[in-house]
C-alpha cells in the first residue's frame, strides 16, 4: 500500500502498517540479542557435568517461562484490572495480544521442557510438577483465547475476557503450588533443575532472559497495533454500511414519492 | 552429546517465534488494507 | 436493589432449581445413570484383574487401589452436566434477565444456583461414591475418622466444584457455544480439587487419616475463594448475559 510521505521507510515495507520507531529500535535489539545468544547458548558454553549439551535447552526453556508465565500473562492480568476500572481500549487490546503471545511461549516451554526431560529423565514426561502445571496453564489460556473469540458483542466480551483475565492469573498460582505440593509427596527433589551455573553458563542464561524479553516487547506491540487494526477494520465496515444505508435513502424516498 | 534434543528444541523455538511473527504481520496487512488511510493511526 | 437480602433470594432462587429439578428429574434421570455408567467405563479402561501388592503377602486390584481419584473424576464430568443443566434452564427461557430485573441480588442468585448444583452433585456424589465401593470392591477397614475425612473431602470438593462451575458458566451464557466451552475453560481450574480430592479420599481409603486433611483444609480455601468471587462478580457477569 502506499503510505504517506512520513511513514513511509524501509522497515515499514518490510514488516509492514504495524511498524513504529519503537519497534524498529525494540526489533534491532531482539535481533542482537538472538544474534548473540545463539553461539553463546549453543556454541561458546560448555556443556553441564550432568545434562552434557542438553543444559543448552535451558537457557530458551527458562527465559519461555518466565515471559510466558509471568510476563505475559502478568500483562494481561493488570491490562484486565486497568480495563475494568476505566474500559480503556488500550489495556483491553493489550491484555488480548499478551494472552496470545504468552499461549505460543507457554507452547515452546513443554516442548523444550519435554526434549529436555528425555535425556535427562529417560522419559519426555516426568510429571515433574513444574511442566506439569505449565500444561494446565496452557489451557486455561486456550480457553481465555476462545472466549476471546466469541461471537458476542464487544463491550461484554471484553468485559467477561478481562474477569476470565484476572481470575486466570490467580488460577495459575493456585495450579502451580497444588501441582508441587502434589508431586512434593511422591518424589524428592527433582534432578537437574537446581543445578548450579557458573561463569559463562550464568551469563548465557541471563542474556537469553533479556532476549526474550526484548523479543516479548516487540511481538506484544506488533500484536497490540494488529488489534487495533482489526477493530478499526470491524468499525469502518460497519461505519461504511451505514453510511451505505443513509446514501440510499435519499434515492427511495425521492423514487418512491 | 544430546544435541539430536538440543537442535530440534531451538528450530522450534525460534521457527515458532518466526512462524508466529509471520502470522501477525500478514494479518496485520490484510486487517490494513481494510482501514482508510486516514483511520490508520494507533493508541500509542 | 434494596430490600433484597443476599441470602432470602439466595434460598428462593435455591428453591426454584430444586422445584424445577424435582419436575424434571434432570439430573436424576440423565446425570446419574450416565455418572454410574462412566464408573462401569473405568472398570473397561483399567481391568479389574490387574492386581498390585499391599502389605507383607496381600494384593488389591488396580482398580479398587485409583478408586478415590475414580470417584472424584466421575463427579467432575457429571458436573459439567449438572452445570449445563444449571444455566440452560435460564438461557432458554431468558430468566436470568427476568431474575434480575425482579431485582434480586446478584449475589444471591450466584449463591443460590451454586448451592442446588451442590446439592445435586452430593446427590451424585454419593452415590457415585457407594458405587465405585461396590462395583471396585473396593476393601477399606472402616473407622469412624475415615468415613468422616471421606465425607467431608466429598462435601468440600463438591462446594468447590459447583462454586467454581458457576462462575464460568455464567461467563459463557448466552453463547451457542457454551456447552464446549464451559468443560474448557472449568476443567483446568477444576484440577487442584481432583488432585486435592484424590489425595485426600485416598487418605480416607488407604492411607492415614490425618495425612488427609490438609487437603481437606485446601479444598475449604479454594472453595470459599470462589464463593467470595462468586458474590463479588455475578452482578458484572449477569448485567449482559
Amino acid at each position: 500500500m502506499s503510505s504517506t510521505g512520513t511513514t513511509t521507510n524501509g522497515s515499514r515495507a518490510f514488516a509492514g502498517p504495524t511498524a513504529s520507531k519503537a519497534t524498529r529500535v525494540v526489533g534491532l535489539m531482539a535481533l542482537a540479542g538472538i544474534a548473540l545468544l545463539l553461539p553463546l547458548a549453543l556454541l561458546w558454553s560448555p556443556p553441564e557435568i550432568d545434562q552434557a549439551d542438553a543444559v543448552r535447552l535451558f537457557y530458551v526453556h527458562v527465559p519461555s517461562a518466565t515471559v510466558a508465565l509471568y510476563l505475559a500473562f502478568g500483562v494481561t492480568c493488570l491490562g484486565s484490572l486497568i480495563y475494568l476500572r476505566n474500559q480503556s481500549v488500550f489495556w483491553d487490546l493489550m491484555a488480548h495480544a499478551s494472552a496470545e503471545i504468552g499461549v505460543v511461549f507457554c507452547g515452546f516451554v513443554l516442548i523444550t521442557g519435554m526434549l529436555w526431560g528425555r535425556p535427562t529423565w529417560g522419559v519426555y514426561w516426568e510429571w515433574d510438577p513444574r511442566i506439569t502445571s505449565t500444561a494446565i496453564t496452557l489451557i486455561l489460556y486456550l480457553g481465555y483465547l476462545a472466549l476471546r473469540r466469541m461471537d458476542l458483542d464487544p463491550t461484554v466480551r471484553s468485559k467477561r475476557a478481562a474477569f476470565l483475565g484476572i481470575i486466570s492469573f490467580c488460577n495459575l498460582f493456585i495450579i502451580k503450588y497444588s501441582v508441587e505440593w502434589w508431586r512434593g509427596l511422591h518424589q524428592g527433589q527433582t534432578i537437574g533443575i537446581d543445578t548450579q551455573l557458573d561463569g559463562l553458563m550464568l551469563f548465557t542464561f541471563a542474556w537469553g532472559m533479556v532476549t526474550f524479553v526484548l523479543i516479548f516487547a516487540w511481538l506484544l506491540m506488533h500484536r497490540f497495533r494488529l488489534g487495533w487494526l482489526e477493530l478499526q477494520a470491524t468499525t469502518t465496515s460497519l461505519d461504511d454500511a451505514i453510511a451505505a444505508r443513509r446514501a440510499e435513502s435519499p434515492q427511495l424516498t425521492g423514487e418512491g414519492l | 552429546m544430546h544435541w539430536e534434543f538440543v537442535i530440534p528444541g531451538y528450530l522450534i523455538v525460534f521457527g515458532g517465534i518466526g512462524a508466529y511473527t509471520w502470522t501477525v504481520l500478514s494479518r496485520a496487512r490484510s486487517a490494513a488494507a481494510r482501514v482508510p488511510e486516514d483511520r490508520r493511526t494507533f493508541l500509542d | 436493589m434494596s430490600g433484597s437480602s443476599l441470602l432470602g433470594d439466595a434460598l428462593l432462587v435455591f428453591g426454584k432449581d430444586l422445584r424445577i429439578e424435582r419436575s424434571s428429574k434432570v439430573v436424576l434421570s440423565q446425570v446419574l445413570p450416565f455418572a454410574l455408567m462412566i464408573l462401569i467405563l473405568f472398570g473397561f479402561g483399567i481391568s479389574p484383574d490387574i492386581r498390585v501388592p499391599i502389605g507383607a503377602d496381600g494384593s488389591r486390584s488396580v482398580l479398587a487401589q485409583v478408586t478415590p481419584g475414580l470417584i472424584f473424576l466421575a463427579i467432575l464430568f457429571s458436573s459439567l452436566l449438572a452445570l449445563g443443566r444449571s444455566f440452560g434452564v435460564e438461557a432458554d427461557d431468558g430468566t436470568l434477565d427476568a431474575l434480575r430485573l425482579a431485582g434480586l441480588d446478584p449475589g444471591g442468585i450466584f449463591i443460590g444456583k451454586a448451592a442446588a448444583v451442590l446439592v445435586q452433585l452430593l446427590s451424585v456424589g454419593s452415590i457415585v461414591t457407594l458405587g465405585a465401593f461396590l462395583l471396585f470392591d473396593t476393601g477399606v477397614d472402616w473407622t469412624w475418622g475415615r468415613a468422616v475425612l471421606l465425607v467431608t473431602t466429598l462435601g468440600a470438593a463438591t462446594a468447590g466444584i459447583a462454586s467454581a462451575g458457576t462462575i464460568y458458566s455464567a461467563l459463557a451464557a448466552g453463547l451457542r457455544v457454551r456447552d464446549t466451552l464451559v468443560p474448557l475453560l472449568v476443567i483446568p481450574v477444576l484440577a487442584p480439587v481432583l488432585l486435592g480430592a484424590g489425595q485426600a479420599a485416598d487418605a480416607a481409603l488407604f492411607g492415614a487419616v490425618a495425612d488427609g486433611w490438609p487437603w481437606v483444609g485446601a479444598l475449604a480455601i479454594f472453595a470459599l475463594l470462589y464463593i467470595g468471587v462468586g458474590i463479588l462478580s455475578f452482578d458484572s457477569l449477569l448485567e449482559d448475559a
